[in-house]
Formats: structure tokens, C-alpha cells, sequence
């Protein structure tokens, strides 16, 4: 530690920090205990005891005078999920939107991703790999901005489609679902190809000298072993769809998703015991999703 | 297996194709911002250089951005702390309980941004009667960003030679001097990366950020969002989109740069 306590064959100077140090280093234990009390203390604390609070919260009431949350404990909020028509026609859109925007990210990432791992030679998969992450980066409202440009009336897309004689989908559900399904597609390319890069070529050829063609190749060798990767990419799409309000906000029109009606329960409403229990819904979904797929070692690949 | 030149072919055309579309937004998003049309009407019926010049005088958008940097750092840093430190306890220890703290770290990213927001905001305003401000956003940046540092760190380490470790032990020196000299110059490159990924994601973050700012507090994603619909003002907004991901070029070609330092 000090300058004059590494002279050769002395004995080492015994100051407080080798002191420390020496104790550390044998008691593995208090190394490891030291290591992660921090970390666990701040997701544990901050972050675990929120959602848990969350829950909690979902089943309390606020005063109608102050509007203040007040604890009167109560199912009210909770029932009201089911029975309220509203509450049910959101989630099952919100659900229909995540569904398919994640497959078909899906699909248009699988054919990339093959396309930049297994064809393309390492020049072209390197600006490949750059031209995929650079949307990444470009900002979420910048890119939610971009599609309001390119789906207003007088935007792009109307340029190009009037002369087919066709229209806009305009500021509607689908054109949420086409930005969603934009903002989305890089993050499942990326665990994909990353999957499609550990596949080891020389199964490839074992296949292939076995007698498969091509697509038996990519149906029973490629796909069981990219299938955790590609369901860490769905993880991404869905949850990250399922949560969404601005995007809905900016080119969606009037239409309301499930984030929405959490927004408004904490703004304009202040009615957190509702926006709580409204939250249970995407809760529930992801961690049944991430429970059924925790076992596919997809949790690794995010 | 050999893929044929046709299917090699319209893999080529469909990757190519998609690209394309998702280049084609954020270039019209470029050209809007010279595009002398404030509803910016397609095609520009003429070009200006109004608007740049109208966006860098902004007094409001330079604060927002003094904010988002300033909030952008302070949760990185804490990221950097607490994922390198959970990275090297995973990494080299087998405890009960591992795999749920695994589980622990990728949740703020795995559940939607809503729930972790409001979750927060539940916490502080609710349960700690605690006023939303600049520190909540900086408490809340940090629980998701936590995630990009730990996982770069742990690549990192799984690939490193422990035995280096013990010979550092063997050779005298005490557990703070081998990180110092050996764990630490061997996990650089990552922390970098993870730094840098971590920034970029609390920069651009406005889920979260709605739910825990105080009402003072306007990061540049929020400015985006509240001009986003005020007449006129849309083509500055198009400015500032060009300019962020100008920006975010900077730090991915460092990342990338490291990442690819990092798999030597």
C-alpha cells in the first residue's frame, strides 16, 4: 500500500488498510456480503418495495373531498377492472396491438438477422450491425415524431400513395401499431442475431451432409437453439408495447391504450389507487409471460 | 448448409428494403427541419435555415438539455457503481438467492416503463410524502440503467483470467490493490461501454421521466414532447430531432468501439 512496505523480503508494513485487506481476503463471505449490499439494498428497496407498494396501493381508495389517498381498504378498484366495459375493451386492444406488433417485428428481424450473420461477408454485416443500432439510439419521441411527419395528411406517405390511389392510414391505431412495430424492430434484431452468431457452422454442415435442405436446416437445427433469443427480442416488443402511452398520443388520434388510462389516473383524475390497480393488468401479463419462458434461458439473452 | 444464391438474394432485398424503410422517417425528419412549411407540408414548398438558427437561440431547449446531461451523469454513475459491484459478486461467488437477484436486475427494464414509473411515483409522493424533483429522476434513471452496466461488466469478467487474480494474491498484494491493478484495467473497457449505454438510455428515457419529475424539471424529451403540438413550433422540434440523434452517433461508435475491444 505504502511506498516503503514492498522493500524485498521485509515484512510487509502492517497498516490499517492491508489490515482490512487481509481480513477481506479471508472471509469470503463478508466479501461477497459487502459486494451486494449496496446493489440489493437499492433494487430491493427503491425498486421491489415500490412495485410492492403498487400492489398495495391498488386496494385503497382516495378521499373524494381532499383527493388524497386515503387507506380504506377495499376491492372496488379492482372489480372494477372486470366489470367496467371500458377497462376490458382497452386492455384487449392494448393486448391485440402488442401481439402483433411483436410478430411481426419477428418476422421481418429473422430473415435480417439471417441475412447479416450467415450471408454477408464481415464488411457488409459490420454497417449492418451499425445501421440497425443507430436507430436504437436515435431518440424514442424523435422517432414517434418522425412517423407523425410521415402519416400526417399531408405528409409523405400521402405523397406516395395518392398517385396508387390509396390513402394515409392517417393518425389511427394502425398508424400506432406501424410506429410501435418501427421503434421496436431493432431491439428484437439484436438478440437474434446474436443468438444466430453462437450457432456453431459446423452443425450447420452436419446438417446439411445428413441430407436436410435448407429450410429443415433452419426448422430443426436453427430455430430450437435461436429460440431463446428470439423470445428475449418478443419480451422486448411486447412489454415495451403494452406499457406505451405517448406513442398512442403523438400519432394514434383519439384512440386510448392502457398506458393512457394509467396517465390519467395519476394526472388529470389523481386517482392512484385506480392508476395502481390498473397497472396490475401489464404486471400480470408480464410476469405470466416471463414465468413461462424463464425456463428457455431466454432471460439471458436480454 | 448452403444457401442458394437466389434465397441469399432476397435475404439481400428484404434486409435491404426494411433498412431502407427504417432510414426513410428520420431522413424526412432532416429535411423537414430546412422545410420552410410550418405545418411542414410534403413536398417542402420551399427551404430555411429559420428554424436552426430559432432552436439554438431557445433559452428553454438549452436548459432542457443542461438538464437531461446533468440528470443523464448522475444516474450513470450510480449505475456504474452498483452494476459493476452486483457484476463482480455474481460473477465470483455461488450463493442462495443468485438467480432471483439476476431476476432483480433486468426487472426495471423487463416490466414497462409505466409500471416502474408509477410504481416510483407511488413511493415517493405516496408513501414517503416525499416531493417529486430532480433527485427522484436521477433515483429512478439509475434503477433501470443498473441492467447495461452489470451485464457488460459480467461479459467482461466471464471472460477474464482469474488466475491472474490469485497470482496477484500470491505476490503479496491485498484485495483493494489487485482490483486496482488487475480486475479494474481488465473491466475498463466495459465500464466504459456500459457507462456510455447507460447514458444514452436515461438521455433519451420520457416514460419514467413523466412520472418522477418534479414540475419544475423539464429534461430534452420532455421540451420535445410539450412543443411537439403547439402551432409553430414543429419545425424547431425537428431541429432538436436531427441534433439528438447527430448526438447519439458520438457515443455509439465509442461503444461500439469498446464492445469489439472488449470480445478480443
Amino acid at each position: 500500500m505504502t511506498s516503503n512496505s514492498s522493500v524485498a523480503g521485509a515484512a510487509i508494513a502492517v497498516t490499517p488498510a492491508r489490515r482490512v485487506s487481509s481480513y477481506l481476503y479471508n472471509h469470503a463471505k463478508l466479501r461477497l456480503r459487502l459486494l451486494i449490499a449496496a446493489p440489493v439494498f437499492w433494487l430491493g428497496l427503491v425498486y421491489i418495495a415500490s412495485l410492492l407498494m403498487l400492489l398495495i396501493t391498488a386496494f385503497w381508495s382516495i378521499d373524494e373531498f381532499t383527493g388524497n389517498t386515503k387507506v380504506i381498504w377495499n376491492f372496488d378498484n379492482v372489480t372494477s377492472l372486470f366489470t367496467d366495459a371500458l377497462y376490458s375493451t382497452v386492455t384487449l386492444r392494448t393486448i391485440g396491438i402488442a401481439l402483433g406488433v411483436t410478430v411481426v417485428d419477428i418476422l421481418l428481424a429473422l430473415p435480417i438477422a439471417f441475412f447479416m450473420s450467415k450471408v454477408a461477408g464481415p464488411k457488409v454485416r459490420n454497417i449492418l450491425a451499425i445501421s440497425v443500432l443507430l436507430p436504437l439510439w436515435a431518440s424514442y419521441l424523435v422517432k414517434a415524431y418522425a412517423w407523425r411527419s410521415v402519416l400526417s395528411n399531408k405528409g409523405v406517405l400521402q405523397w406516395i400513395l395518392e398517385p396508387l390511389g390509396l390513402n394515409t392510414p392517417g393518425y389511427s391505431l394502425f398508424g400506432a401499431a406501424i410506429t410501435l412495430g418501427y421503434m421496436w424492430l431493432p431491439y428484437v434484431i439484436l438478440p437474434i442475431f446474436g443468438g444466430l452468431e453462437k450457432v456453431p457452422g459446423n452443425l450447420l454442415e452436419a446438417s446439411s451432409d445428413l441430407g436436410a435442405k435448407t429450410f429443415t436446416t433452419i426448422r430443426r437445427v436453427i430455430l430450437p437453439i435461436i429460440l431463446p433469443s428470439i423470445i428475449a427480442g418478443s419480451i422486448f416488443a411486447f412489454s415495451l408495447t403494452l406499457g406505451d402511452y405517448i406513442t398512442i398520443n403523438i400519432v394514434g388520434g383519439a384512440n386510448q391504450m392502457l398506458g393512457n388510462l394509467i396517465y390519467t389516473n395519476v394526472g388529470t383524475a389523481n386517482n392512484l389507487p385506480m392508476a395502481a390497480a390498473l397497472a396490475l393488468i401489464p404486471i400480470a401479463i408480464m410476469f405470466v409471460y416471463l414465468g413461462s419462458v424463464r425456463r428457455t434461458g431466454a432471460l439471458n439473452n436480454l | 448448409m448452403r444457401i442458394s444464391r437466389s434465397a441469399a438474394l432476397v435475404l439481400g432485398v428484404i434486409s435491404s428494403a426494411v433498412m431502407a424503410a427504417v432510414y426513410l422517417p428520420l431522413v424526412i425528419v432532416l429535411i423537414n427541419s430546412f422545410n420552410n412549411s410550418m405545418n411542414m407540408d410534403w413536398p417542402p414548398p420551399g427551404f430555411t435555415l429559420d428554424w436552426w438558427v430559432k432552436a439554438f437561440g431557445s433559452g428553454g431547449l438549452m436548459a432542457a438539455l443542461g438538464t437531461s446531461v446533468l440528470i443523464a451523469i448522475c444516474a450513470s454513475v450510480v449505475a456504474l457503481i452498483l452494476g459493476t459491484l452486483l457484476a463482480l459478486a455474481l460473477s465470483r461467488y455461488k450463493f442462495f438467492g443468485q438467480e432471483s437477484i439476476g431476476l432483480m436486475v433486468i426487472l426495471p427494464i423487463a416490466l414497462p416503463g409505466i409500471v416502474t414509473g408509477l410504481a416510483l411515483n407511488n413511493a415517493f409522493r405516496t408513501v414517503l410524502g416525499m416531493q417529486l424533483s430532480m433527485a427522484t429522476v436521477i433515483i429512478a434513471h439509475a434503477t433501470f440503467c443498473i441492467v447495461t452496466v452489470y451485464n457488460n461488466v459480467l461479459a467482461r469478467l466471464s471472460r477474464a483470467n482469474r488466475n491472474l487474480e490469485d497470482a496477484s494474491a500470491d505476490l503479496g498484494a491485498g484485495v483493494f490493490t489487485t482490483f486496482r491493478l488487475i480486475t479494474l484495467p481488465q473491466i475498463g473497457s466495459a465500464l466504459v461501454a456500459g457507462g456510455l449505454l447507460a447514458f444514452a438510455l436515461s438521455f433519451d428515457e420520457i416514460i419514467v421521466t413523466t412520472f418522477t419529475a418534479g414540475s419544475g424539471v423539464e429534461t430534452l424529451p420532455i421540451w420535445i414532447l410539450n412543443n411537439m403540438f403547439r402551432p409553430g413550433k414543429a419545425p424547431v422540434v425537428d431541429v432538436v430531432a436531427v441534433t439528438t440523434v447527430l448526438i447519439s452517433v458520438v457515443p455509439l461508435y465509442f461503444a461500439q468501439r469498446f464492445t469489439r475491444e472488449t470480445a478480443k
